[in-house]
């Protein structure tokens, strides 16, 4: 398991925390702490994409749009890029899609805790499922060892709430700087997404997609466009290492909606 | 003040919405067949790579022509991304990158 993933987020492992389970008051007091020690990235980062929003164009509603109805910082900044780089929307819809999939892993590990939950209120506690999120919900769960609906919501406005007052501060602050290049603020986008990027890779194969994407993406980024270069090398990256080096299945292993594949999934410091 | 992009930003909320809602309104349907969720985990890695990359060699030119690009940016890239990989902190390098291209910047490079 890649605990170094995300070394500010708490274990995810469902089996047998040597912690016994706390009271409510105790499990809630935990679950803020523990929020708290995530505040620092979720408003630093909210901050950065506020000032990379501003850069590639957008207003203020736009960014707080953005924010609050996609809530998953990696897409989002990949968004940016692609209108950067003059993407066309179903292109940029398309790779939100992709990079957003891994929610449906999130989305199933929890489902045990919640499935006495009125369907109407996991419909709308959906929307609100991040890593963040995710992470302490089910470490609160754990320490409950019992599902707890306000704990949820707690865990996920304590997400939501920093993220998009840091992502309006940033946007607003951004229109403060005159030149941001001189501050070297136009280089947070690539180093943001290159960051990401490499807190996921985890072996050989996640590696290879990530090469054959940057060759492909580079090639027809000179010879036709950046936005299609992009586009087409994300795409065909994973393709061609699944077809060429398919993943060897563990003996015994679970099926890859699992706790292990979700913490795997796990993308960085934004949703 | 723009709002052409409120209705992409909709519609990235509409697809992103269902990897979330699918696994509790419809327990089983993400069950993907373990090839799709493999290609799916690798999207995220090789997409990220891509943009960072063609962020920084390619840039239009005043006719909208992709040139080739060198410059203070291949520095402060690659120093960023190595704290990162080392610290495994991302904020961290990201300051980091952005200082070192405003000092590259600021020393003519």
């Amino acid at each position: 398991m890649r605990r170094d993933l995300r070394q500010d987020l708490p274990a995810l492992t469902r089996a047998s925390s040597p912690e016994p389970p706390l009271g409510l008051s105790g499990a809630r007091r935990r679950l803020a702490v523990d929020a708290a020690g995530i505040l620092v990235s979720i408003v630093g980062f909210g901050v950065v994409y506020g000032l990379s929003a501003r850069n590639a164009g957008l207003s203020l509603p736009e960014a707080i749009a953005m924010s609050t109805l996609t809530f998953a910082g990696a897409s989002q900044f990949a968004a940016l890029g692609l209108i950067a780089q003059g993407a066309p929307w179903p292109a940029i819809v398309l790779l939100t899609a992709l990079l957003n999939a891994r929610h449906l892993l999130y989305s199933a590990a929890l489902y045990p805790w919640l499935r006495d939950v009125p369907r109407r209120s996991r419909a709308v506690m959906a929307h609100f499922l991040t890593d963040e999120a995710f992470a302490l919900s089910l470490h609160h769960f754990q320490r409950l060892g019992r599902t707890d609906i306000p704990g949820y919501w707690m865990a996920a406005l304590l997400v939501f709430v920093p993220w998009n007052l840091s992502v309006a501060a940033g946007v607003i602050g951004g229109s403060a700087v005159a030149d941001p290049t001189r501050l070297g603020l136009d280089v947070i986008f690539p180093a943001a997404m290159g960051g990401l990027a490499i807190l996921l890779i985890k072996g050989r194969r996640d590696l290879a997609a990530a090469v054959i994407a940057i060759l492909v993406a580079v090639a027809l980024g000179l010879a036709i466009h950046p936005a299609v270069g992009i586009v087409v090398g994300g795409l065909v990256g994973p393709l061609v290492v699944v077809l060429v080096r398919p993943e060897r299945p563990t003996p015994g292993a679970e099926a890859p909606a699992g706790i292990e594949a979700v913490h795997d999934a796990s993308i960085g410091p934004v949703r | 003040m723009s709002l052409d992009r409120v209705l992409l930003a909709f519609l990235m909320g509409v697809v992103t919405y269902p990897s979330r809602a699918l696994p509790w309104l419809a327990p089983g349907l993400e069950r993907l067949p373990p090839r799709a969720l493999d290609y799916l985990r690798l999207v995220g890695p090789a997409v990220l790579a891509a943009l960072a990359v063609s962020n920084v060699v390619i840039l239009l030119d005043a006719a909208g022509h992709p040139a080739f690009h060198v410059g203070a940016e291949w520095l402060a890239l690659a120093a960023g991304l190595a704290l990162i990989a080392w610290r495994r902190n991302l904020f961290l390098g990201l300051i980091v990158a952005a200082a070192v291209a405003a000092a590259a910047r600021a020393l003519g490079v």
